[in-house]
């Protein structure tokens, strides 16, 4: 091999590089994160796993039906009519974002930008 | 071919370094843009468009005036503009380049930039300028490398490219059109709705682009023992010539309108770029000494041109002649014509716009981009000259 | 590069691409409804938007929402500018910068000249000379902005209302280019820190992002009158209603009394009326 000098130590720099992801934390996976749940209320809009899979595509399809199709039909849950809206239905129950929300995004490194406008509960 | 632009004399790096330095302010000044907003520039809510807008106005126009080379060389079998084309090409590439550096850096939300492709609004002319302005890209990357190739390998192009060229020839209008669009369908600025926007800005694009590449291979001549030829400038230098003409005709035209017809709404824009306006005891006349430079440059420029011993005798002077043409030109559309839209507002208020520090870097530093790509891509296109005559 | 080499390239990249774009085509003909929704008491909800906006025809609903702005009354109770101006940015979150150059106003007081520029008078009355009125989006029936916008970020509810998307801007400000009113704004800098009064049932905008005056679209969703209107209390200086509507009041009002509109001549057809 030519330059075979160069290239080997490149090629080991390199791969320590690429798997930084794989040994830098070793032996230290984090917790799993626990969200504090609502304690006044039983159900969520959807069943939970289908809500932590989809409450973005949830929250889009309200945006798109709310202020493009005009439609701010309320929906119900145990009796109670709720409105599609993130400020006035998801953050009634779920007063905390500190303990709920960023529980889950903080651990998966998500930066969800609702926050920049939507105003959060007053911890 | 890349690998042409990788061997150059000293004074080659040492202008990419020159341009590699505003390159690098500008990278940490748009970081501190991005990071701040754009209330980091001297935009507001009255004149909402800077010099971000205005640069990109007029590099679209630089862009549409590769055509001016194009159009008689594969149209018209102008023989002698053969060696020439590919400048026009690759100057359209970068200028185009340039035009989407401004745009992302003018955008309130650049990382939603996508969203005028995933949701198409034909209605919008910003939809139509993407279409184009990318169209345009493209097209000219695929004729001027395919072509280049051809002639490196001493083939000829291949007949499948020459769709392509003959299609960006009306490309290369409607991109200037279609930006013009942006402007004059406007119905509350009355600087800007008028029939000869399109008009004036095609007649000052084919003098600009072309002043340009005339300026650029007299440059080459000097340090990458490139010649055009003699004939080949002289034909541009008549292009321009009846170009620049045609634009100063315009806008005496849109004097004529403005001031003839008193109506307030034509005559204020054209008050304030050229003599300043009165308002409220307080004179607005910031733009006033650009406006004026471009009428001066214009008439220097022409006479210049029009000169035979400066025309043909001297390179510094047709340099410069046509490098006046350019700065006139940039002026009156970077300058006069998107900044003047706004004022007066539309409720008949002046704001002033001057742009900031971090601005101006900014702009300076997509400038040097486009120059960069711009070195880059005649470097290719010069050392594959020098292959084949070799 | 040897003959086979590039045909096999040639038939791999082809390949290549079907697979993937034909991919992309079946999945977009399966997906078709997007999600399970939030119908857990099978509320029927018009599943034709869809998340990425196909088929994003507004059916207009019949209702045109139109506002009719009484001069005299401002003239005669000079506070109600102030009065409707903190009600509606207070409402909205609407902040306030000290720059000049970055303000953002939804409704706000200014001179006659300024509001009808096409009807400048040299010799204007008194009570037009000394007093202001307010100015506001108009919600034209032929929206410059909306023609503009590539994205379709700012756009006509069924109501008549032109709305904003704060998610789908870019921020290019075409709109605020061709509104001929200049009733836009934009935010050229992070507006958190400089809401005065937050009020927490309705969010804040985020910076590059154009906004205006929403003709106070959730308040009159849920029948309410806009936040300026019901400033004004009993004074009826503002008259909300809706113009397709020959019974309502704001017609009844336009019948009997002689209105004008800001620079009728563009073509735009405003849904604000000023009572002179």
């Amino acid at each position: 091999m030519y330059d075979s000098g160069k290239i080997i130590p490149g090629l080991i720099i390199f791969v320590l590089f690429i798997t930084i992801p794989i040994w830098y934390n070793r032996g230290g996976a984090g917790s799993v994160p626990k969200p504090v749940l609502p304690k006044d209320a039983k159900t969520c809009v959807l069943p939970a796993a289908e809500i932590r899979a989809q409450h973005m595509v949830l929250l889009n399809s309200w945006r798109d039906e709310v202020i493009r199709t005009g439609d701010r039909g309320t929906f119900e849950i145990e009796g109670k009519q709720y409105k599609k809206s993130l400020m006035l239905t998801c953050m009634k129950c779920h007063t905390s974002k500190k303990q709920f929300c960023d529980t889950c995004h903080t651990y998966s490194s998500v930066k969800p930008y609702c926050w920049d406008c939507h105003i959060a509960p007053v911890e | 071919m890349f690998e042409k632009a990788l061997k150059g004399n000293n004074y080659y790096w040492m202008w990419l370094a020159f341009l590699g330095f505003f390159i690098a302010i500008a990278a940490v000044c748009y970081l501190r843009q991005y990071f701040y907003g754009l209330g980091l520039t001297g935009m507001s809510r009255d004149v909402s468009w800077g010099l971000y807008i205005s640069q990109f106005t007029f590099l679209v126009g630089v862009a549409a005036g590769g055509v001016m080379l194009v159009l008689p060389y594969y149209i018209h079998n102008y023989k002698v503009f053969g060696r020439i084309t590919i400048l026009g090409e690759f100057l359209a590439i970068s200028a185009l380049l340039m035009c989407l550096m401004f745009i992302m850096a003018d955008l309130g939300q650049p990382l939603r930039g996508l969203n005028v492709m995933l949701y198409p609004t034909p209605g919008s002319m910003l939809f139509w300028d993407m279409c184009v302005l990318w169209g345009y890209l493209i097209l000219n990357a695929l004729c001027g490398w395919v072509i280049l190739t051809a002639e490196r390998k001493g083939v000829h192009p291949p007949k499948w490219i020459y769709f392509f060229v003959y299609l960006s020839i009306p490309f290369a209008f409607s991109i200037h059109t279609v930006t013009a669009m942006l402007y004059c369908g406007l119905p509350g600025r009355h600087f800007w709705l008028s029939a000869i926007i399109a008009p004036r800005f095609l007649a000052s694009a084919f003098a600009a682009g072309p002043a340009l590449i005339v300026v650029i291979a007299l440059i080459l001549k000097r340090v990458a023992n490139f010649d055009a030829g003699k004939e080949a400038l002289n034909k541009m230098v008549t292009i321009i010539i009846y170009a620049a003409i045609a634009n100063m005709f315009f806008v005496c035209l849109e004097f004529f309108v403005g001031f003839y017809s008193n109506i307030p709404g034509h005559m204020h824009t054209l008050q304030y770029l050229f003599f300043g306006l009165e308002h409220h005891g307080h004179v607005y006349n910031n733009l006033v000494p650009f406006m004026w430079a471009f009428v001066a440059l214009f008439f220097v420029g022409i006479a210049l041109l029009v000169n035979p011993y400066t025309r043909k005798q001297s390179d510094l002077w047709l340099g410069v002649g046509c490098a006046s043409i350019f700065f006139a030109f940039w002026l009156d559309k970077g300058i006069g014509f998107v900044l003047g839209g706004f004022v007066p507002t539309p409720t008949e208020e002046i704001v002033e716009y001057i742009p900031t520090i971090n601005e101006l870097f900014i702009t300076i530093g997509i400038w040097a981009t486009g120059f960069f790509i711009l070195t880059v891509l005649y470097k290719i296109a010069i050392g594959v000259e020098h292959e084949i005559e070799a | 590069m040897d003959k086979n080499r590039r045909n096999f390239l040639k038939v791999a990249g082809i390949s290549t691409l079907a697979g993937l774009g034909g991919t992309a085509v079946v999945d977009r003909l399966v997906a078709g409804s997007s999600i399970a929704h939030a119908s857990a008491a099978g509320h029927n909800v018009d599943q034709e938007e869809g998340s990425k906006g196909h088929g994003e025809q507004i059916k207009p609903s019949g209702n045109r929402y139109g506002m009719i702005i009484d001069i005299k009354k401002f003239q005669q109770d000079p506070s109600l500018g102030e009065k409707i101006v903190a009600a509606c940015h207070s409402t909205h979150n609407v902040p306030q910068f000290p720059d000049k150059k970055d303000e953002i106003k939804w409704i706000w007081m200014t001179n006659f000249e300024n509001a009808f520029p096409d009807k400048a008078n040299k010799y204007n009355d008194e009570a037009t000379e000394t007093h202001q009125l307010p100015i506001l989006c108009n919600h034209c029936d032929q929206p410059p902005c909306v023609r503009a916008c590539p994205t379709k970020a700012t756009f006509k509810n069924k109501d008549g209302i032109i709305m904003m998307d704060y998610h789908r801007c870019i921020g290019c400000r075409f709109c605020m280019a061709a509104c001929p009113y200049g009733s836009r704004s934009f935010n050229w800098r992070d507006p958190e820190k400089f809401v005065q009064n937050v009020n927490h049932v309705y969010p804040r905008r985020t910076r590059g992002v154009v906004e205006k005056c929403n003709f106070c679209d959730e308040r009159v969703g849920a029948g309410k009158l806009p936040a300026c209107v019901e400033a004004c209390g009993e004074s009826k200086a503002l008259v909300f209603g809706n113009l397709n509507d020959p019974d309502s009041e704001i017609r009844k009002m336009l019948k009997e009394n002689h209105t004008i509109q800001r620079n009728p001549a563009l073509g735009t057809f405003p849904s604000v009326f000023y009572i002179v």
